[in-house]
């Protein structure tokens, strides 16, 4: 048992080193510019008096180190600092939509993860048949789709007649329920562009291991084709299985962009694109750490959990 | 019900632009490469005339549309219906000559993205496969870090720091793509560098470049290939996704991700004409997805 938390420990550190690194990373990027910020950002045309205005309400004057150790020390405590387009606390803008895009995200994991596990097995169970093909080939077409286009034809065909809202309002005084019927078209877009991808990997990830003796064992032994393969291959298939399911939900969260905009869904990736647009670059970079962090978050889940089911891992010596 | 018949003649037009791409092919192809289009699958022979066509589209794009690439015909949102077959968008100008000239804006700043993203990303990794220590060591973190953040957030924040322009847009995703070819470039190398004949060359005393260029390029060409492919089809979808956005390319160029998103709100009233743009991005990216399923298939040297 202490095995587990000591690998659990230390998975957690080098998950912080690498956040750290990544922090350098995004804070350290408006250093590549040219010149500086305030001049990019006000153009050529800019007198001194207000460039020189500009650099002391972003803390230009500040040595870059400095500069990086207060924003850091900052975000530590849930301060992102201030917009600068609406003048606002970033924390507070952020604090709602942090919310609606978790929601957007877990309900199309809620939907997508079942339903690739399940039609991965079926896959596998019937490979080569009709099934088995008409799968692969719409998992390759469903995954050369721009996001945009799933979701406008899903628009076109569920939301024309009326079935399903377009859009998506939240106010404080919508149930969750209604927010399950209203939400229900960009999650199921992010559902359609992610499956695809888990369901190809569940059963390369099976197919792969009905080949070995134990495999052909168990069939000899007379056991049914399901049986062999939910009792003695899912099982040693789950760490592929539980990685490829992480990375997806990692794309997940970066992919709630583009579908946010498309069903004006108030959340993060909106936002984020307003800011973009703004050149808001405290916004920018605040919304980049958690979207970095929540992918290194679920990149150490899956190495957890994908060690803790593989006991060749758990007692490596 | 449409749905059902709209199925039925893609699957017909699939069949039918496969079958005659391959019989083209194999008659047109030299006598030792008949074999591999004989046995080459009906996805990949419809991905070539699909890449084909679009080809032939973005070279020829002045003679095929019908009016000029900004010019305004008429009122806006015409309906289908001669001389504006595919009607007009939100400015009133043709939709037909907007895709054809889509075509090369969109086509053309992917391919050139890719093709920077290789030859910076495959140059940087054969080097730091063949010189080792520690630049390898230091180029590989640098990397590593710069790949822990999702493609496309990185992607915004450069977008934000240097501004929207078509210029930094191929800059900054061929920056972000590099990061991943620099990745498969440098373990192919790997592989190769520690081979004899690459000592041997050393020992002629041939220069890092020639040795790059002349002994260690051509050996890893093949993986490099099918990568292109791949890479370009998320190059491609990634500079559509932020034109989408409003991000990428900016109007009046013609460009099939913000025709979306300029035409949108005719979705809302029953019209696929923005779908149009949408779906032709959709259908190189299934072409190109399946041919190099086909090479890739064929590298491997797998039989059914």
């Amino acid at each position: 048992m202490s095995d587990i938390w000591r690998m659990i420990g230390r998975r957690l550190l080098l998950g912080l080193l690498t956040l750290f690194i990544i922090s350098v990373v995004i804070f350290g990027a408006t250093e590549l510019l040219p010149g500086d910020l305030a001049r990019e950002l006000l153009g050529q045309s800019a007198t001194e008096e207000t460039l020189a205005a500009l650099r002391e309400q972003l803390g230009l004057n500040d040595p870059a180190p400095l500069r990086y150790w207060n924003w850091l020390t900052g975000v530590l405590q849930g301060d992102f600092g201030v917009s600068m387009a609406t003048k606002k606390p970033i924390s507070e803008l952020v604090g709602t939509r942090l919310g609606n895009t978790l929601f957007l995200a877990l309900y199309a994991a809620a939907l997508s993860v079942p339903l690739s596990l399940l039609l991965g097995v079926l896959a596998a169970l019937w490979r080569n048949s009709i099934f088995d093909r008409a799968s692969n080939a719409l998992a390759l077409t469903s995954i050369s789709f721009p996001e945009f286009f799933v979701a406008y034809i899903l628009v076109l065909w569920l939301a024309q007649t009326g079935i399903f809202p377009s859009m998506v309002r939240i106010t404080p005084s919508t149930t969750t329920g209604d927010l399950l019927y209203s939400a229900f078209l960009p999650a199921l877009t992010l559902t359609l562009v992610v499956t695809a991808h888990m369901m190809r990997m569940t059963r390369a990830a099976i197919i792969n291991l009905l080949a070995s003796p134990y495999i052909e064992m168990a069939r000899l032994k007379g056991m049914s084709p399901l049986r062999v393969v939910l009792r003695h291959a899912v099982p040693n298939a789950l760490a592929p299985i539980i990685n490829v399911v992480a990375l997806n939900l990692a794309y997940l969260i970066t992919g709630v962009v583009v579908v946010e905009v498309v069903f004006v869904y108030p959340g993060l990736g909106q936002l984020m694109v307003d800011a973009v647009t703004n050149r808001d670059i405290a916004v920018v970079q605040a919304i980049a750490l958690i979207f970095a962090a929540a992918y290194v978050l679920l990149n150490l889940i899956a190495d957890v959990l994908s060690t803790i089911t593989n006991p060749r891992l758990m007692h490596r010596r | 019900m449409t749905m059902l018949i709209s199925l039925i003649v893609g699957l017909v037009l699939f069949f039918a632009i496969g079958l005659a791409s391959r019989a083209t092919l194999r008659t047109l192809a030299p006598a030792h490469q008949r074999p591999t289009f004989r046995d080459m699958p009906l996805t990949a022979s419809f991905g070539i005339a699909i890449i084909l066509l679009y080809v032939i589209v973005a070279t020829l794009a002045p003679a095929i549309a019908p009016f000029g690439e900004g010019e305004v015909v008429g009122d806006q949102y015409l309906p289908w219906a001669a001389p504006y077959y595919l009607g007009t968008d939100k400015l009133g100008r043709d939709m037909l000559t907007r895709l054809v000239y889509g075509a090369r804006n969109t086509v053309g700043i992917a391919f050139a993205t890719t093709a920077l993203a290789f030859v910076v990303g495959s140059i940087l990794g054969i080097w730091a496969a063949l010189v080792g220590g520690r630049l390898d060591q230091w180029l590989s973190r640098f990397v590593d870090a710069l790949m822990a953040i999702p493609a496309l957030i990185f992607s915004l924040l450069l977008l934000t720091i240097f501004g929207t322009s078509v210029l930094t847009l191929i800059l900054v995703i061929a920056a972000v793509d590099a990061t991943r070819v620099y990745r498969l470039a440098r373990s192919v190398s790997q592989g190769i560098v520690v081979m004899d004949y690459i000592e041997a060359a050393r020992l002629r005393g041939e220069t890092s470049w020639r040795l790059i260029r002349r002994e260690i390029l051509p050996n890893a060409m093949a993986p490099l290939v099918a990568e292109f492919g791949l890479r370009f089809c998320f190059v491609f979808l990634s500079i559509s996704a932020l034109s989408f956005l409003g991000l990428g390319i900016k109007p009046p160029t013609a460009d099939w991700g913000s025709m979306v998103r300029e035409n949108a709100t005719l979705i809302t009233f029953g019209d696929i004409t923005p779908l149009l743009p949408a779906g032709a991005i959709a259908l190189l990216t299934v072409a190109v997805n399946f041919v190099v399923d086909w090479q890739l298939h064929r590298a491997s040297g797998l039989k059914e």
